[in-house]
């Protein structure tokens, strides 16, 4: 116990991958809404691709960090200070392992663009696995930290080890890359990895394929639904995001049979709003599907936030299998040469 | 369902045959432990099939599936591995059946008659979904087929059991519903933490007990629902 909360910041949860395997009696796999960042995150402590993080939204939390750890920062850009022992706050460089004092406050601020930072650490956030996931299950209350968000005061586990792990991955990294040294104790690589998913701006195209139910709507509204741009609602969530802009109407209004659902469905409710289902989402829905967002452009629509602007354009399978090949061929090669670095 | 799920549609309404079916075919594709499976869900009339993509690279999601299909879906149904049965003890008193009175107005059935007509049938779990551990269960008495609430309830309790249209359901823990509440079971539906965390799996055949308060009192301690 070695990482303790402070302040928790908007929505921090400790996030994994996900937990697959449970979806036919209801529980949806969660994990980090950008599945990429994570990973970076972890390659840059030198951790397994699906070791849990702390996932941080919009605003980050304040941490008081007891021994020294080797941390990173990734995804959506952060104005993270650090201050050792009670001196002055000074920048924490992110995208990069940062080997950090113990006995040092980290202050995340907010996050510049984008909407999901992740804060790694050497050998990950140990907390108990449930259903061989440690993602936090916020709508079903478990999994994480007791299945809810961060509060002050929480200590979340790390390795028992954590100090020589830390020094040990640190040491092995400078056999290879220069170092940087910075003030209050912290040292990190000169080199820095860019980040993958979040956009300069907050408009985004993101591409689908048609969902089951998209001949049961008018072809005017599939027309708007790929002309038109939608704005995230302030009331989107890791469940999903719901859409304001134009209504999407249907050629007869039938009631469809509740099915499985997806990670990037889009349904439509009698309103005719749409909502893109997120990595809480239930697991079956009884709403018209018009789209599936294709998996490359997910860890992308989960950096937009809430107000920020959003167009779809019809994508074939063909080409969506192709880029979601591509985008894991992508991601592969940066966190392989993250783990040169690491000399593994 | 995208490029990482597919969705396999058998009819477009629900059939109690066609979904035993399907829950054969998705126990059989389940036992098969295809490397490249994440989940394979049972729906009332489809299942669906979420793919890892590291396991399958450029490969058609579409085509794994129609091959899986066609390998486990022509087995005879005699192969098809024995349905679970699953006893849950219901307590039908006016304290537990919020829409008691409705559902009596609606099907002019006595309380008692509710209750009766409710215990008799087998039922089955026809899918799971919208909370952990909710199973929708097939078989309900044509008699008591009435239509979900007008307004939705902000919280129905851990355990009521509700029906509406031709289904029952079971509420695993306190959320909110539009089902018409007759009783309450006293079981812990849902646990995260048990070896096997729901109480229903897909498939399952159900029956329901009726039980009276004492009983219902003494079960909720010992599940430590009290």
């Amino acid at each position: 116990m070695s990482l303790v909360v402070e302040r928790p910041g908007l929505l921090s949860t400790v996030q994994d991958l996900g937990r697959f395997g449970w979806q036919h009696i209801g529980i949806v796999p969660c994990g980090a809404m950008d599945p990429e960042s994570l990973q970076i995150a972890n390659a840059l402590v030198g951790n397994a691709p699906g070791d849990a993080a702390i996932e941080i939204t919009v605003r980050g939390p304040e941490l008081l960090i007891e021994r020294q750890m080797l941390i990173a920062l990734s995804g959506a850009p952060m104005a993270a200070q650090l201050s050792h022992k009670g001196g002055a706050l000074v920048p924490v460089p992110s995208d990069r392992p940062v080997l950090v004092p113990s006995g040092s406050r980290l202050v995340c601020g907010s996050l510049s663009r984008g909407t999901r930072a992740y804060l790694a650490v050497a050998g990950g956030i140990v907390c108990k696995p449930v259903l061989d996931s440690r993602s936090t299950y916020l709508p079903g209350e478990f999994g994480g930290l007791a299945g809810r968000a961060l509060r002050s005061g929480d200590r979340l586990p790390v390795a028992s080890n954590i100090a020589t792990l830390s020094r040990e991955r640190f040491a092995g990294l400078t056999r290879r890359s220069r170092t940087a040294m910075h003030e209050q104790g912290m040292t990190s690589t000169r080199w820095s990895v860019p980040s993958q998913t979040v956009s300069g701006s907050e408009e985004l195209t993101v591409r689908f394929v048609d969902g089951h139910h998209a001949a049961l709507f008018t072809e005017r509204s599939r027309q708007v639904f790929t002309n038109e741009w939608y704005r995230i609602a302030p009331e989107s969530n890791r469940m999903g995001y719901r859409l304001a802009g134009p209504k999407l109407d249907r050629t007869r209004n039938v009631d469809v049979l509740s099915e499985p659902t997806a990670l990037g469905t889009v349904q439509v409710p009698a309103d005719g709003a749409p909502i893109v289902l997120m990595a809480d989402h239930q697991t079956t829905g009884g709403y018209a599907k018009i789209a599936e967002v294709i998996s490359a452009d997910m860890p992308r629509l989960a950096q937009l936030r809430p107000g920020g602007l959003l167009r779809f354009q019809s994508c074939q399978l063909s080409v969506a299998i192709a880029l979601r090949e591509q985008a894991r061929q992508r991601l592969r090669t940066m966190c392989r040469s993250i783990a040169w670095e690491y000399g593994t | 369902m995208g490029d990482a799920a597919v969705l396999v549609e058998f009819a477009d309404h629900v059939d109690l045959a066609i979904n035993a079916a399907i829950q054969a075919i998705v126990a059989r594709i389940r036992a098969g432990r295809a490397p490249w499976l994440r989940d394979v869900v049972p729906a009332f009339a489809a299942l669906a099939v979420h793919i890892d993509p590291d396991h399958i690279g450029s490969a058609d999601p579409i085509e794994l599936v129609r091959a899986l299909i066609e390998e486990h879906g022509r087995t005879r149904a005699t192969s098809t591995i024995a349905a679970r049965r699953v006893e849950v003890p219901v307590c039908y008193d006016a304290e537990f059946a919020l829409d008691l009175e409705p559902v009596m107005a609606r099907t002019r059935l006595s309380a008692e008659q509710v209750a009766t007509r409710h215990a008799e049938p087998d039922y089955h779990v026809l899918m799971m979904g919208f909370a952990p551990g909710h199973p929708y269960l097939g078989g309900l008495d044509a008699k008591l087929a009435i239509p979900r609430r007008a307004t939705p309830r902000p919280v129905v309790p851990a355990g009521s059991i509700a029906i509406a249209n031709q289904q029952c359901v079971v509420y695993p823990y306190a959320i909110s519903g539009g089902w018409n509440v007759i009783g309450r079971t006293p079981l812990k539906i849902f646990d995260a933490h048990r070896a096997e965390p729901s109480l229903f799996l897909p498939g399952d055949a159900v029956k329901f007990v009726p039980i009276d308060r004492a009983r219902f009192a003494r079960l909720a301690d010992e599940a430590g629902t009290a």
